[in-house]
């Protein structure tokens, strides 16, 4: 067996934080991470945030970002230590044998040049190949990854194509100068499902026809076992399991990696529909002040009473304007939304206070859902008092039933949410909400912004809360998992419409219609071979027509 | 329409409108403020029919309206009317003035702005380390110091005590350059320590804000050395952040060469204007607030364009 | 209390030093503020220990009177700059619409002529009393502290706290004082420091320029213009009272920064 390309012993790596109101200190973020990867193979480095998987990607270029230093242990690339190495060496080595791919292509293009340039400013730099033999290289990329018009898309600036297209176009980069390795730092990440399928079909098609070995950054297990020949499963910067893809997907040995990989399987029978719904949408139209399009197009859902509705789309569907037109922050240009059995008035400024109570709202980002200058009592009690007149003891005694029933408890009342987790501060929001006692909640995308397992605890216990206080939910979602998991009813949104739209049986059973065959195709499943199998598959479709 | 162009355009009239609201502002704030001309130059003993005469003669009994025009279009062919205190010709007293301030604040201006983008990248180059906290600490001294401190400070040590320079910058058109240069060398550094600090500070911040960007870590992974990172995708995206501090600054100036012209007892603008508000001579201050008014619009003007012209997503559209 | 910087606690000490300076004037001061009582210029000694002034007033009496008005025109001054823009600046965030639009383009107007040129052109109408002198200085500054104070609070405005209050159905009086405001207050009172400085240089440049407070009152910028003309014959008396207008204006600075630093630490609430 030939030498490992990149070895990696006992890695340690420190950083400097600076708490509010202390001195500022250093802090050890790796503890000792040790793995091999031979030439032209793919190593999948995952966990949630925090497990210090982009850290150590990028100690192989010996870098340390913002703050961050590497503290103990080598880093071997081609048969000799990095961290030994002198900086003009190391200069040498970044660009040259190893390249990177960040996750936002459109923050790491240089605005102010074209895509051209950049691609081939490493390649020419580095002394690997003349400009003129970079650039036919570059086109030979594009060409290779599916950009479109790849003899042309070099002479264009970043901000002149669309998201996917850079990404393609920052892996080309990557590429160009003929490395030994690759780190994709969550290359997908920020795309689309529709389009990350295409993407990481042209990476993964890339790093086998060019031989490149690569270490591919995911927080996502269903994505790196598309793409990898081993993995690594990092947990608070420190190996929880370590083998080849097979035995980690297959045969998880950690409690930890079991439960990344069955995470997204709770198990939720779809409900029947009810009579009455407790909200009807009616052929609601609505436009942006100032804008001279519609977002929505006579969208018609409803919502039965203690279920759950998810709308689920891509960026740019219109779902979240359907929340903003139900909470009446933007009042529609036709259509009418039944609640409770009322006309809804449009403008929620213009609505009654029982209105207002029964129709409740939890946001993505909990960060900024909360004052930070309330305490978690203050905040879950607001509409206790608002709304119920409740003081003093009352108000406390009902305080702390909401707390247990988010599973926080008491002594969590004097809090600030600064000093909570991302999934704490959600519970509180989830807290607020009922303390309301509302008919229905909106749920906009509560989950994306947490890490798989904490996402799963708290829709475990939305649909737990729902049982118990018989409470509606319309979901707002791109994640189908999460949608597969809660839903009594689902709508499918495409550009501004519901494209599909009924009970979760019937709307994720075959046959389709195309976009949501698309979407529905493309979201990863936690198996071996599953991308070449949606690729195979489309291609047949296609050949067929 | 080029959208360029038409940005420009719009950041065009923008200016020109504000000028003419300035100017509506200029003329009403010493309008309807109480005060009469006409009894401040004639002095409280004034008879009132000389009172009346000189009313008549000021054109004060026109309604406000009909007078602000004529000012307005005066000033527009360049006639900025008569001095009451003097009954000198304004134009013609405040051009050699304005070509003075100019000669003064252009030098300043030569020596200050490479001085603190120079400056200000070398407080990026070795940010957190000795010269960067030397930098701030200097910087947050002299923004904590009136110009007129410094002013005197220098002129108590150099010109006084060293006798290097004069202390009194005399300027008149018989000198040479060399002269006038020589004169006004004590003011010049007065001027480029006052909006050296400024200049400096926001050249570092608008620099670091571009370093933080993630191209910038792009370059650095690309194996560049930090020359090539700063002079290629740092420099292109900062010119505009750095222009803008520039222009920023030089309309600072403007308010600087003021309180310096009258320590140096320099022979400019700032000097007759503040010389003609104890006087409360009101068509002077109009005029001298006008020009003051112009130069900071104009300066703001300037770098709004470059800001425009050296934005890629407007240069090169979808 | 033991967190704060030695940077921050010499500014705490010095503005401390300086305000009680001002309060307890007539205690602290030896001679009374327009009594002359010696030669021209003469230089330090026992008698008087900072020496006298243009016209043989005691300069160290002088200094402490003057640091009194100095200080009171500038308290005063931040206070109405201070009241009006981030009352108009919140209002207008929270308004939005015309009323915001409004209030806006106009202070946008007066910003877009320098603050000490506007200021010289209504001195040159308006009789200059203390009072007039506040009342300018206050007003014209109020813009600076609105265009801050709007600029927080649309940020706040936006988060999904401000929108969660409002569809709760709370009035626009909660939003204001009870999600916004705690959340603005600190980089306000930081900025606050900054506008008392910038209050102390704009009343001594008035007076050094002839246009703030009128002899014989004294105050620190008419003391340097009054003994300006001893610098070119090597007497430093003027430059006494800029070196107290500095030392001030930096002991305010260390403070505001020292704030300024602890609330972009608590930005974003993480911990």
């Amino acid at each position: 067996m030939s030498e490992p390309l990149l070895k990696v012993r006992d890695l340690k790596i420190g950083a400097t934080v600076y708490p509010p109101g202390e001195k500022p200190h250093d802090i050890e973020i790796v503890h000792g991470v040790s793995f091999d990867l031979m030439p032209g193979k793919v190593l999948g480095l995952i966990g949630e945030s925090g497990a210090g998987k982009s850290t150590i990607g990028l100690s192989s270029m010996a870098y340390g970002r913002g703050g961050v230093k590497i503290t103990g242990g080598e880093v071997w690339v081609n048969g000799r230590d990095i961290l030994k190495s002198k900086l003009g060496d190391i200069r040498k080595l970044r660009g040259g044998e190893v390249t990177y791919v960040s996750q936002s292509a459109a923050a790491s293009f240089n605005p102010a040049k074209t895509i051209m340039e950049q691609v081939v400013e490493a390649s020419v730099e580095q002394g690997k190949f003349s400009r003129k033999n970079a650039e036919a290289r570059a086109r030979a990329l594009f060409d290779k990854l599916g950009l479109p018009d790849p003899d042309n898309i070099g002479s264009r600036y970043p901000h002149q194509v669309s998201g996917g297209q850079l990404q393609r176009c920052m892996t080309a980069l990557a590429l160009c100068p003929e490395p030994d390795l690759v780190v994709f730092d969550e290359p997908t990440t920020a795309l689309d499902v529709t389009t990350q399928i295409d993407v990481l079909m042209a990476i993964k098609e890339a790093i086998r026809d060019t031989g490149v070995a690569a270490l591919y950054i995911t927080h996502d297990l269903a994505v790196v076992a598309q793409v990898s020949d081993d993995i690594m499963v990092l947990r608070h910067g420190e190996t929880v399991e370590y083998g080849d893809v097979n035995q980690i997907i297959n045969e998880p040995q950690e409690e930890y990696t079991q439960a990344l990989v069955s995470v997204r399987s709770i198990d939720h029978e779809e409900k029947a529909p009810t009579e009455e719904p407790v909200l009807s949408v009616r052929n609601i139209t609505a436009r942006y002040k100032g804008t001279k399009f519609d977002v929505l197009h006579n969208v018609n859902v409803d919502l039965y009473p203690g279920q759950t509705l998810a709308v689920v789309g891509e960026s740019g569907s219109g779902k979240s304007t359907l929340a903003r037109v139900i909470t009446g922050l933007l009042p529609p240009r036709e259509g009418e939304i039944y609640f409770a059995g009322r006309t809804l008035t449009p403008d929620f400024n213009h609505r009654s206070r029982e209105d207002l109570r029964e129709l409740q709202m939890i946001y993505q980002m909990a960060d900024v859902a909360m004052n930070p200058r309330q305490t978690v009592g203050t905040i879950i009690g607001r509409p206790l008092e608002f709304y119920f007149g409740l003081k003093g003891a009352e108000k406390k005694k009902r305080i702390v039933e909401l707390l247990d029933e988010i599973e926080l408890g008491e002594k969590f009342i004097d809090r600030y949410p600064a000093e909570l987790s991302g999934g704490q501060k959600q519970r509180v929001c989830i807290a607020r909400a009922l303390a309301a006692k509302p008919k229905m909640i909106i749920c906009d995308e509560v989950t994306s912004a947490l890490d798989p397992l904490v996402a799963d605890g708290i829709l475990k216990l939305l649909l737990n809360l729902q049982k118990i206080e018989d409470v509606a939910y319309l979901f707002i979602t791109h994640d189908l998992a999460t949608v597969k998991a809660i839903s009594d009813n689902i709508a499918v949104m495409y550009k501004g419409k519901v494209q599909r739209y009924g009970g979760k049986t019937q709307v994720l059973t075959p046959p389709f219609d195309d976009y949501t065959d698309l979407l529905l195709s493309s979201v990863p499943e936690m198996k071996l071979g599953w991308l070449e199998e949606v690729i195979a598959n489309r291609k047949m479709e296609s050949a067929g027509n | 329409m080029n959208p360029v162009v038409k940005l420009l355009a719009q950041r065009i009239a923008l200016s020109l409108l504000l000028l003419l609201m300035i100017s509506v502002l200029i003329f009403a704030g010493t309008m309807i403020l109480p005060g009469d001309v006409a009894q401040s130059i004639l002095g409280q003993s004034a008879t009132p029919e000389a009172l009346a005469n000189l009313r008549a003669e000021l054109g004060l009994n026109d309604p406000p309206v009909t007078r602000y025009f004529q000012w307005l279009f005066g000033a527009i062919q360049g006639d900025l009317g008569t001095a009451l205190t003097s009954g000198q010709d304004i134009t013609s007293a405040i051009s050699s003035r304005l070509s003075n301030t100019l000669f003064l604040a252009f030098w300043a201006a030569v020596i200050a702005v490479p001085l603190a983008i120079f400056l200000g990248l070398l407080a990026v180059r070795y940010k957190d380390r000795w010269p960067d906290k030397l930098i701030s600490a200097v910087t947050l001294a002299s923004i904590s110091i009136p110009e007129f401190l410094i002013g005197y400070v220098l002129m108590y040590l150099i010109a006084v005590k060293l006798r290097w320079f004069p202390s009194v910058a005399m300027i008149n058109d018989g000198m040479n350059l060399w002269q006038k240069l020589n004169s006004i060398a004590l003011p010049v550094a007065v001027l480029t320590l006052v909006v050296l600090a400024h200049m400096m500070r926001m050249t570092r911040a608008a620099i670091l804000n571009v370093m933080q960007s993630a191209y910038i870590e792009t370059a650095e992974l690309k194996g560049l050395s930090t020359f090539k990172v700063i002079w290629r995708h740092a420099f292109p995206n900062s010119v505009a952040p750095i222009v803008n501090v520039v222009m920023l600054n030089l309309a600072y100036l403007v308010v600087g060469v003021v309180v310096i012209e009258v320590v140096f007892v320099y022979p400019g603008m700032g000097q007759y204007l503040v010389d003609h508000v104890s006087k409360r001579d009101v068509p002077v201050v109009q005029a001298c607030g006008l020009i003051f008014a112009a130069v900071y619009i104009g300066l703001n003007m300037i770098a709004d364009i470059v800001s425009i012209l050296s934005n890629p997503r407007l240069r090169h559209p979808k | 209390m033991k967190n704060i910087p030695v940077s921050a606690l010499i500014g705490l000490f010095f503005t401390a030093l300086y305000f009680l300076g001002a309060i307890f004037a007539p205690l602290l001061a030896p001679y009374g503020m327009a009594e002359v009582v010696g030669d021209v210029w003469e230089p330090s000694s026992a008698d008087y220990l900072l020496g006298t002034d243009n016209i043989g007033r005691d300069l160290l009496s002088r200094m402490i009177y003057g640091g009194r008005t100095t200080i009171f025109i500038a308290t005063v001054a931040t206070i109405i700059s201070f009241t009006t823009g981030s009352v108009l600046g919140i209002f207008a965030a929270v308004a939005g619409g015309w009323v915001d639009q409004m209030l806006s383009r106009f202070v946008d107007l007066i910003m877009s002529i320098p603050t000490l040129i506007f200021a010289l052109v209504v001195l040159s109408v308006t009789p200059v009393t203390v009072p007039m002198l506040i009342l300018v200085m206050g007003l014209l500054d109020s813009t600076r502290v609105f265009r801050l104070a709007r600029a927080v609070a649309v940020d706040i405005e936006v988060m999904d706290y401000v929108e969660a209050a409002r569809l709760r159905g709370e009035k626009t009086a909660w939003i204001i004082f009870r999600e916004i405001l705690p959340n603005a207050l600190s980089p306000l009172v930081a900025e606050m420091g900054l506008r008392f400085i910038f209050m102390v240089l704009f009343v001594s440049t008035l007076s050094f320029l002839g246009l703030g407070v009128q002899p014989p009152e004294a105050d620190w910028g008419g003391i340097v213009k009054e003994n300006k003309d001893g610098i070119v014959y090597g007497v430093p008396a003027a430059l006494i009272p800029a070196f107290a207008i500095a030392t001030l204006a930096i002991s305010v600075n260390l403070v505001a920064d020292w704030i300024l630093n602890r609330t972009t630490s608590l930005k974003g609430g993480r911990g």
